[in-house]
């Protein structure tokens, strides 16, 4: 293997680690708090889906308006990780039912019988994001093979290389999977909230149009300063809750 | 028309949610970053600086039924 060969699949096996580390989080994320089952149709859903966009349009994949993407699953991801981080807060500051999830995921799910959607047992917020940040990766990962294998004239090496960064990410979600089921229940969703919401806040931002400082290494700003806010939110209303007599547990 | 109505009805709760405003918010945002990034202005602060704002007064309101019973 040439030096260029060399520089060529290691550019692309970082880049695409990048990527697949951030599919791997959300994949994680939801299927450890919500449903695995559900996560894993959506992965499968995901990767069906970019299979046949990538037979179907090939090298001119790279026309696709990836911003627009960005701009939709990030602003989806952010709604939904806001309102993840928002309960999550409450429930850690004790102003919110510990374990009405469930109710108002079955809730979700009877309004979604009335309307003759979705089959039963499926949870459409695992199966969503887990599609969306599956399918949006995997495109991306698809564009660093096209762009950086099409300029060194080797897309061959460049889809190799892409293969070997997924395959061990995923290997690496695999033995890690384990101990985060282990995680209370509460903190995992607490973490789960500010990841979507640092996640989405980063997509969004960079499919509209805006710079990150530093790229991609800007989420290493964003998920700690998304935890300490979100932290010191609990630490206020736990102080505010101590210094006053409990208005009771909210509904929101 | 009533299966029309729920379907409509769980795409509303499933996108938006328990507070509207979130979601409002998140729109404008977005909007506002590609505005700005359009106008060659410098935007990644305006994602970060709506998080902060719409999560701090979304949980402020939620653990103020008061203000809750006010909006």
């Amino acid at each position: 293997m040439s030096a260029t060969e060399l520089g060529l699949a290691l550019s692309v096996f970082l880049a695409c680690t990048v990527e697949a580390v951030e599919a791997l989080t959300i994949v994680l994320a939801v299927g450890v708090t919500r449903s695995w089952r559900s996560t894993f149709i959506g992965v499968g859903a995901a990767a069906l889906l970019l299979a046949a966009v990538i037979a179907g349009l090939g090298p001119a994949l790279t026309a696709l308006p990836i911003d627009a993407l960005r701009v939709a699953v990030g602003g989806l991801l952010l709604v939904f990780g806001l309102q993840w981080l928002r309960k999550a807060i409450l429930r850690a500051a004790g102003l919110k039912a510990r374990h009405d999830e469930e109710a108002a995921f079955g809730t979700e799910i009877a309004a979604a019988r009335q309307a003759g959607e979705p089959p039963a047992g499926l949870d459409p917020y695992s199966f969503t994001i887990a599609f969306k940040g599956v399918f949006l990766e995997g495109l991306e990962v698809v564009f660093i093979v096209l762009t950086f294998g099409a300029n060194q004239h080797d897309v061959g090496l460049a889809a190799a290389a892409a293969a070997a960064a997924v395959i061990a990410v995923t290997l690496v979600g695999i033995a890690v999977h384990a101990p985060l089921a282990r995680v209370p229940e509460n903190t995992m969703k607490f973490c789960v909230g500010v990841m979507l919401t640092s996640f989405g806040a980063f997509w969004g931002g960079e499919g509209a149009g805006a710079n990150w400082p530093g790229g991609d290494a800007a989420l290493l700003v964003i998920i700690p300063a998304t935890l300490a806010l979100s932290i010191a939110l609990v630490a206020r209303l736990r102080s505010r809750a101590a210094a006053a007599p409990p208005a009771g547990v909210v509904n929101a | 028309m009533t299966r029309l109505r729920a379907l409509l009805g769980f795409s509303w709760d499933f996108v938006v949610g328990d507070d509207w405003r979130i979601a409002a918010g998140v729109t404008g945002a977005l909007a506002a970053t590609a505005i700005a990034a359009g106008a060659g202005v410098s935007a990644w602060w305006i994602l970060p600086a709506a998080v902060a704002a719409l999560l701090s007064f979304s949980v402020w309101r939620a653990a103020n039924p008061g203000a809750r019973d006010r909006a």
